[in-house]
């Protein structure tokens, strides 16, 4: 029966078999207590992030656009959707239901928000197009951090300036603290539903990438003019990949806020710093490869705890780490020792076409 | 008279103040086998570009079946029945042999996006149906055995068939090919002309091509219009046109 | 009278992304990559002039040489051990993502050498303050070297690429490096003079930064480095004069945002801008306009 399925079907059984095997792995480590509180807490993060090279490699690899504002449009779910739980939170008590709902709201506003820088960027390539979602990101996230809403009992009130200017009654409550953020929102998110929204995601970005709108979205990628000549409109595919990509990467948004006591949006989560991460995921995962997104994310997540014991150590020799994997896999002269020196490689190579 | 597929009027286009085209006329029936020819830069592909909608013309109209797609998108030229192949081959170099002929069946097959991602059963039906069309259309130019394979991968002929493959699979009613021999040997051209005649039988297609190869221009062009310079030099049956004195000095001759 | 004040200081600042800028735009041209690691160059600049000065005891004027020879063996040799083995690779993401890489390289051997805390840097410019308009107009002895050294910069490449053999050969690589290999042009030799001189553009841009803006930490270099990429891709990236108005205009736009709108939306409004002029003129102020032939 195994040999009877099309290559690409079973390239997909084996990316989702992963994730599911490695979340029953980690069960069973975490019932036995093999699991240090620190790697548990990482959890959630980690699904995160795969879901953001996912989707991001939705974009880089499959449309063929660098984008480097991913973690703005994940700024974007996590700030609308745990805005969302911290007003509901009283009204809606179940939390599964409050949850699902928050991720439509975060999936929703993220993929508005790529809508509306997709359709004037998306004209722009190449590099231009990487300076201009960077730019994007950084304004959302100085934009959440000057962003005060707070409530009581007249309404909602609103300001740039500082949470003095709210104006509230005695009653009122701050909801968004400027630089300082959400506090307080409903720790809904758990390790279990971040695996569902890898799968979800993974369903989502394969199905659609081996569908008629995945086709004319690789075929545009590869060749723009052709494409257009056989009647296939660019911006419509551009900018479809692009926002079911911004929205996927709100999803992760939604599952990252929903994981911490006080979400702020500083540079270290939500920052270029964070996005030019997410690419790195992506790049050195494979371009276009999605299983591979989802192992280096992984990897790359766990070796800084991993050298942990190395302290000062452990970001140096990241970056080392980071640069002689990228010469590995890409310098033309290495890829040629590989084939003459390791002949499975050649295999692989075969099995991806 | 025979119907009319396409008549292009006083076509022109000028870049900079150079006149790349001028004064452009030209009639073709329908089913027609019309040649495109002169020497490099000529305009033969300023040409396509205009005809096709990369370009819009400075002056003149183009009427293809009676109707007027002068000015029109590339997307709606491609949508009124006009495919092209490319000087350059262009194709889609990192999806497969077939997928390549399914994004050109793409207008004609349609499901939504929810459906493909749900995998819903409009999704498999219609997969069906591009999937069969798809490889009907690769058997016509003997590509069935290399769907699978990648499309920069193929040999450089067959590459050139799969881009005419393409073309068709968009379901046109005239096929414009740059230069399609161009790169190949005597044997893959005569391979080649057997090809486009078969073409024309089988999808009562209307053909414009441009080419060198002058063997296969005369082989199978009924008609000729010959370009220099932007301006027609020379216009008429095949045999006609390949005497005149002018043609002979300004183009064969050189 | 603060508003010409803050002028002065928009072009000082400008003048030092001006000067980044120009590193990365003759980078981009030659290389076609966007060298990440080029603001960590700066910063490494910074530490160099430090060390040499505190506790070496070296005038400020040699410290400064050493930092510009020190960057530019140090842009020699990333270019070679890092960027040169992947110039041929089949995505161009390769050698950005590698960029990436040496850029937190720079920044983890500057944390673990000189720890994270800021250290306070000692100007280096010894001219006092001009003192205009009766007082009211103070122009600091930094802002004044700091704009002319930019000019003197920006005119100095400018001519050099005019009038000297290896500024041809760059030109010719930038526009065509097989062409230029064909012309027996010594293709990779001009890619390592370019990061060279970017590379001690860069030191030099350290020391000008960090003499205004008196403190130094490992990520000093990170914030300025992406503020002049914008400026170079903001003036037409590749570009020389483009790198220079950019880098200027967005000096003042961020200095004026600052006093004028919001300190905290500064760099939202810089960025603002470039993404209006980006759409404007999808290749910058100074870009050329290269349509695909088909």
């Amino acid at each position: 029966m195994w040999k009877k399925l099309e290559k690409r079907t079973k390239s997909n059984i084996i990316t989702y078999g992963m994730v599911i095997v490695a979340y029953i792995v980690v069960q069973g480590l975490m019932m036995t207590g093999n699991l240090s509180s620190l790697m548990q807490g990482l959890l959630v993060p980690l699904c995160a992030y795969v879901i953001l090279a996912v989707s991001l490699n939705l974009v880089v690899g499959i449309s063929g656009e660098l984008s480097l504002g991913h973690a703005g449009f994940m700024c974007v779910g996590a700030f609308s959707s745990a805005f969302f739980s911290k007003c509901t939170q009283a009204a809606i008590t179940n939390s599964g239901l409050r949850f699902f709902l928050a991720i439509l709201i975060g999936a929703a506003v993220a993929a508005v928000f790529g809508i509306l820088i997709g359709i004037p960027v998306l004209r722009l390539r190449g590099d231009y197009l990487a300076i201009v979602t960077l730019a994007f990101g950084e304004i959302i996230k100085n934009l959440i951090n000057v962003l005060y809403i707070g409530r009581d009992s007249n309404g909602m009130h609103f300001s740039m300036k500082d949470s003095m200017s709210l104006n509230l009654e005695a009653d009122g409550e701050i909801l968004i603290n400027g630089a300082k953020g959400i506090t307080g929102t409903p720790k809904d998110s758990n390790f279990t539903i971040g695996v569902i929204l890898i799968l979800i995601t993974l369903v989502i970005v394969l199905n659609l990438i081996h569908s008629r709108d995945g086709r004319a979205i690789m075929a545009i990628r590869d060749n723009r003019i052709a494409a257009e000549s056989i009647g296939i409109s660019i911006t419509k595919y551009k900018l479809m990949a692009f926002t079911v990509s911004a929205s996927l990467a709100g999803v992760a948004g939604v599952l990252y806020a929903h994981n911490l006591s006080t979400l702020t949006a500083l540079p270290k989560n939500f920052g270029y710093n964070q996005s030019i991460m997410i690419l790195v995921f992506v790049v050195l995962g494979g371009i276009g490869n999605i299983r591979g997104s989802i192992i280096a994310a992984v990897l790359l997540t766990m070796l800084p705890e991993l050298l942990r014991g190395l302290n000062d150590y452990r970001m140096l020799i990241y970056a080392i780490v980071l640069i002689i994997m990228m010469l590995f896999n890409w310098a033309p002269k290495a890829i040629e020792w590989r084939e003459k020196h390791l002949k499975f490689k050649r295999h692989k190579e075969k099995e991806a076409q | 008279m025979a119907d009319i597929m396409l008549e292009i009027k006083n076509l022109g286009i000028s870049f900079g103040g150079l006149k790349a085209v001028q004064d452009f006329d030209i009639t073709i029936e329908k089913e027609q086998l019309y040649g495109l020819i002169g020497p490099n830069g000529a305009g033969k592909t300023t040409v396509f570009n205009l005809l096709t909608g990369v370009y819009r013309p400075d002056t003149g109209k183009i009427l293809l079946n009676g109707n007027d797609i002068t000015g029109k998108s590339i997307i709606d030229i491609n949508k009124a029945g006009v495919a092209r192949t490319f000087q350059n081959i262009r194709l889609f170099k990192e999806l497969t042999v077939i997928e390549n002929v399914k994004v050109g069946l793409h207008n004609h097959h349609h499901y939504s996006t929810i459906e493909g991602i749900l995998r819903l059963p409009k999704y498999h039906k219609v997969e069906k149906e591009i999937e069969e069309k798809a490889m009907e259309l690769l058997k016509v130019f003997g590509l069935e055995k290399e769907a699978q394979y990648k499309a920069s991968n193929l040999p450089y002929g067959k590459q050139r068939k799969l881009e005419i493959a393409r073309a068709l699979a968009t379901d046109p009613c005239l096929l414009l090919l740059d230069e399609p021999a161009a790169g190949m040997n005597p044997n893959e051209t005569k391979e080649l002309m057997d090809t486009i005649r078969f073409v024309r039988e089988q999808f009562h297609m209307t053909i414009l091509l441009i080419e060198h190869d002058m063997k296969l221009v005369s082989g199978i062009c009924e008609k000729l219009t010959v370009l220099n310079f932007g301006q027609i030099l020379a216009q008429g049956s095949t045999a006609e046109v390949l005497k005149d004195p002018q043609v002979i000095t300004a183009y064969l001759g050189e | 009278m603060s508003f010409i004040s803050y002028l002065i200081n928009g072009i000082s600042l400008g003048s030092v992304y001006a000067i980044i800028a120009l590193g990365y735009t003759m980078v981009y041209g030659i290389a076609k990559m966007l060298n990440f690691a080029h603001g960590d160059v700066i910063m490494i600049g910074g530490y160099v002039v430090l060390v040499a000065m505190t506790s070496m005891g070296m005038p400020s004027i040699a410290a400064v040489l050493l930092a510009v020879v020190v960057c530019t063996l140090l842009g020699v040799v990333i270019e070679r051990v890092a960027y040169k083995p992947l110039r041929n690779a089949s995505s161009n993401l390769a050698v950005l993502i590698t960029a990436i890489g040496v850029s937190y390289l720079l920044q983890n051997i500057a944390l673990l050498l000189f720890g994270a805390n800021t250290k306070s840097f000692t100007s280096v410019v010894t001219i006092p303050a001009l003192k205009l308009a009766g007082g009211q107009l103070i122009i600091s002895g930094e802002t004044i070297v700091t704009i002319i050294t930019c000019i003197i910069i920006m005119v100095a490449l400018m001519l050099f690429i005019k009038k000297t053999k290896a500024g041809q050969a760059m030109l010719a690589v930038s526009e065509d490096k097989g062409a230029a290999l064909l012309m027996g042009i010594n293709v990779n030799g001009t890619i390592a003079l370019t990061f060279a001189i970017g590379s001690g553009l860069a030191a030099i841009a350290g020391v000008l930064l960090c003499s205004a803006y008196p403190s130094l930490t490992p990520y000093t270099g990170a914030m300025p480095g992406i503020k002049a990429f914008v400026a170079a891709v903001f003036g037409g990236i590749g570009s020389i004069p483009g790198a220079f108005i950019g880098g200027i205009l967005l000096g003042i736009i961020e200095i004026l945002g600052k006093a004028y709108i919001s300190s905290q939306l500064a760099d939202a409004i810089v960025f603002a801008v470039l993404i209006i002029v980006l759409l404007v003129k999808p290749t910058g102020i100074m870009g050329k306009n290269i349509q695909e032939k088909v």
